[in-house]
């Protein structure tokens, strides 16, 4: 057990578990400590309380590290792959829609349902979410669920003028309260309603949770059901009671529903609701009626098409693929995963920019770094100090700041350009376009990240010693055999530290491509950042942000493979 | 010295030799310059951003202290830098209090899991900051962080504390556990020995790991885009828009402010690491 901890050979001397290994291989007997108990134990209980003592230390900044900002990690892994929103909005119409054949128009069920979601979904004002997230994978949605936002509070205006036709009473928020609400629930109701007109404008008491009165929904489940949300929504949305508010035209379609199918409902009521119901229910079979699914077609005919349907359905589930899909430019379609059109694929070609880019970069920093480590590592001690601080200032200056120094000396009235007017390289009229491109991204990296390539190869190559090259030479080799066969093999750890640290950096880049990228020269980080902040599109920057942090922790693990993370120097 | 000129060398070797000279020049040209250029660059009394013939010829009139004193009356700037001041000491604060702590139990003979719990503790600084900035948005404005003083701190705190743990447990490397045991061995508690014994031979190693994290703070602009508001906008959050938006030659007085401010920073580090290097009886760089 405690064997694990450290190997025999780490800690050598008197540490607890030395001193356990020893007791185990005593012959005779037992040996005890001086209080009587058994060595071992006593040195068990020695180790344990060590390693907790550690663990105690460490652990405060273990759990700030693991709430700050592993969780935040996590949480975005969790956003890629994660969808309730539809199911939350639209629930009724996602479950309706389980045994659609996915080919023609749903039938008439489905646009039941989603006349029941839509109500309450406008009224809590999240259908313009929902529309804007399945937009992102099937454009018009979002204008469809607006229009139909706006529209949807007339479905089933109809039956409620029939039923006020028959009875003023329907009309009265206090006949639907009576009929719907437990007794206790209406007396609180009054309670409440009575404060409230005591307290005038600044009263800002919820009013009670409604409680469905006993039975109700044995006779009248749809109504039941459609009302309770309706007193739920009121008194979350606008802080109302029922009593108060006529429900939803939709209520009043749900009744008729009821009312048809059980037609001995009115028992179930006494005094005026029954009569009430009672009368209804005589009056039901004559009804003029309308179609769910031509009402909606007449608010936006995009509903009787099966790809408006197939978007809901293929993202209905709690938990999706389709931000990662749309990461590698491909889209979940009802017909299974297709390619994104070819004018929208987009991430791939950015995927793409980011990695050569970053090799560019890379090279880049090889070809200006090794012969500045070069040269430091064999001038002497105080020569190679005085020059490393010229590495150093820009490793410590503020990246906006080297930034900024590029910006201005790039552009085309900048300092760079005036300098090659007046040697006469270029003429007045043809500045060179250096910036808001590759060029200019690649040039003001390479100068940001050198000093993370330098550093490394310089820690390396200061351990070549030099007598290498003189053995070398004597054995007959010219300079540049000497270095190729001899020094150069022996620079290559530092080389493969240097450039796993410089892409690491470079692919996750952010301000610098920003700022001097232009449109050409910008990274994967660049859209991430897009989305968060201009398109909303979080799911898909998740998506994208996890794609990235995967490729840095698998170089992170050759990085640790190949140098060691304790060996991560700072200059 | 491989760098120095055997007499026998042959022309083309000379040649060669000097050549590589040259290019070294140009490569240290290429690290210092942009930085060095916007310096007088500050100065200029134009809101152009080059040199004008005026400054070529170093007259005094083509130069002036306009772009710092907009920055110094500029309510934006000094709000930004206010900012910046609030936040940066408090992140480094937290990180330094927790991460010296966290260290000295890394240093520990017996730590179980200890490679999993170095990863956890470096991993802000190894993942990309876009990723931590997207993380960190979505968390926080779940919990309600988004957008405060305290959400800005929390994650400045995070991204500092690698810094602090790398150098403090470098410093403990060297540090002598005996010294401990003999302290223990004279009656000190353990609170008693850790400020008069290990915090004093550690020191320069805090106080060197508490200046990278004041500049991670103080140079971070990522991560305070996502997480802050428009209250908390530091000062690199106000170049950062400078550069995107309008860019006026102030930024580049806030630059030159900066590079002093990093000039110091650096002298004071090597400062703290020869010192260190010498009370662990090592030779000074």
């Amino acid at each position: 057990m405690t064997d694990s901890t450290t190997g025999p050979d780490q800690v050598t001397g008197a540490t607890p578990d030395n001193a356990i290994r020893n007791a185990d291989r005593a012959e005779d007997g037992p040996v005890l400590a001086a209080d009587g108990k058994p060595l071992k134990a006593s040195l068990h209980r020695a180790l344990r309380r060590e390693k907790l003592r550690a663990l105690g230390l460490i652990a405060p900044l273990l759990i700030f590290v693991l709430v700050t900002f592993i969780a935040p990690i996590a949480d975005m892994l969790f956003r890629s792959v994660e969808n309730q929103i539809v199911t939350e909005t639209l629930p009724r119409t996602v479950a309706a829609l389980d045994d659609w054949d996915g080919q023609e128009v749903p039938d008439e069920r489905v646009f039941d349902a989603l006349a029941r979601d839509m109500i309450v979904a406008v009224e809590e004002k999240t259908h313009t979410r929902l529309g804007s997230r399945l937009n992102y994978e099937t454009t018009g949605i979002s204008s469809l669920f607006r229009q139909t936002g706006r529209d949807v509070d007339d479905v089933g205006e109809l039956y409620a003028d029939q039923f006020i036709e028959l009875d003023e009473a329907w009309e009265e928020p206090m006949t639907w309260a009576t009929l719907m609400g437990s007794e206790d629930y209406l007396s609180e109701a009054r309670e409440w309603q009575a404060r409230a007109d005591e307290g005038g404008m600044f009263f800002d008491e919820m009013p009670p949770s409604f409680e469905l009165r006993d039975g109700v929904s044995d006779v009248l489940p749809q109504t039941s059901e459609m009302f309770q949300q309706f007193a739920r929504v009121m008194r979350e949305q606008n802080g109302e009671a029922p009593t108060g508010e006529e429900p939803w035209n939709i209520t009043y379609l749900t009744l008729y529903e009821d009312l048809s199918t059980y037609t001995d409902a009115a028992d179930r009521f006494s005094g005026q609701s029954a009569e009430l119901i009672e009368q209804a229910a005589q009056a039901v079979d004559g009804f003029e009626t309308t179609d769910m699914r031509q009402t909606f077609l007449d608010i936006d005919e995009d509903w009787g098409s099966a790809e408006t349907w197939g978007t809901i359905e293929a993202f209905s589930s709690p938990y999706t693929s389709g931000y990662f899909l749309a990461a590698a430019d491909l889209q979940l379609t009802p017909d299974g995963v297709e390619r994104q059109p070819e004018d929208q694929r987009i991430y791939g070609l950015l995927f793409k920019r980011t990695l050569f880019m970053s090799m560019v970069i890379m090279f880049s920093c090889i070809a200006l770094g090794y012969p500045i480590a070069y040269l430091l590592s064999n001038l002497p001690m105080r020569t190679s100090n005085l020059l490393l601080i010229l590495v150093l200032l820009p490793f410590w200056t503020s990246l906006l700041v080297r930034t900024s120094a590029w910006k201005v000396l790039l552009q085309q009235q900048g300092v760079i350009n005036d300098v090659l007017v007046w040697i006469g390289i270029v003429g007045d009229d043809a500045r060179l376009q250096m910036i808001n491109n590759q060029f200019g991204t690649i040039v003001a990296m390479t100068h940001i990240l050198l000093p993370f390539m330098i550093l490394p190869l310089y820690s390396v190559m200061k351990t070549i010693p030099p007598s290498y090259m003189r053995a070398a030479k004597s054995l007959g080799a010219t300079n540049f055999t000497a270095f190729r066969r001899v020094y150069f093999p022996q620079s290559i750890p530092g080389i493969g530290a240097g450039c796993i640290l410089v892409f690491i950096l470079s692919i996750g880049y952010y301000i610098t491509p920003e700022l001097v990228g232009g449109t050409t020269g910008t990274f994967i980080s660049n859209r991430i950042a897009y989305h968060i902040s201009t398109s909303l599109n979080w799911g898909l920057a998740a998506a994208l942000g996890s794609i990235l942090l995967v490729v840095v922790v698998v170089l992170y693990w050759l990085y640790d493979r190949i140098v060691g993370i304790d060996n991560v120097s700072l200059g | 010295m491989a760098i120095e000129l055997p007499p026998y060398a042959s022309t083309g070797q000379k040649i060669w030799h000097y050549a590589y000279l040259v290019i070294c020049g140009l490569i240290f040209f290429f690290l210092i310059a942009p930085i060095i250029t916007i310096i007088p660059l500050s100065f200029n009394a134009e809101n152009f951003f080059t040199f004008t013939p005026g400054m070529i010829a170093l007259d005094p009139e083509a130069y002036s202290l306009k772009h710092y004193r907009d920055f110094f009356t500029s309510d934006d700037w000094q709000q930004a830098l206010r900012n910046s001041l609030q936040i940066a000491p408090v992140a480094t604060l937290l990180a330094v209090g927790l991460g010296t702590l966290a260290a000295v139990g890394l240093s520990q003979p017996h730590v179980p899991a200890r490679r999993a719990i170095m990863a956890i503790l470096i991993s802000p600084m190894i993942v990309p900051l876009i990723i931590s900035a997207a993380g960190m948005y979505f968390f926080y404005s779940r919990i309600g962080l988004q957008g405060t003083y305290v959400g800005v701190v929390l994650a400045h705190a995070a991204l500092g504390i690698p810094f602090v743990i790398i150098t403090v447990t470098a410093t403990l490397v060297g540090f002598d556990q005996s010294l401990v045991r003999a302290s223990a061995n004279l009656g000190a508690g353990p609170v008693r020995t850790f400020f008069k014994i290990q915090m004093p031979l550690i020191l320069p190693g805090v106080i060197s790991g508490g200046l990278f994290a004041f500049i991670t703070s103080f140079d971070e602009v990522v991560v305070v885009l996502f997480v802050g508001s428009a209250g908390q906008q530091t000062l690199p959050w106000q170049m950062f828009t400078g550069l995107r938006e309008q860019i006026s030659p102030t930024i580049l007085a806030v630059a030159t402010i900066l590079v002093t401010i990093s000039i110091l920073l650096l002298t004071t580090v090597e400062l703290l690491r020869r010192r260190s290097e010498k009370l662990r009886g090592m030779s000074p760089g």
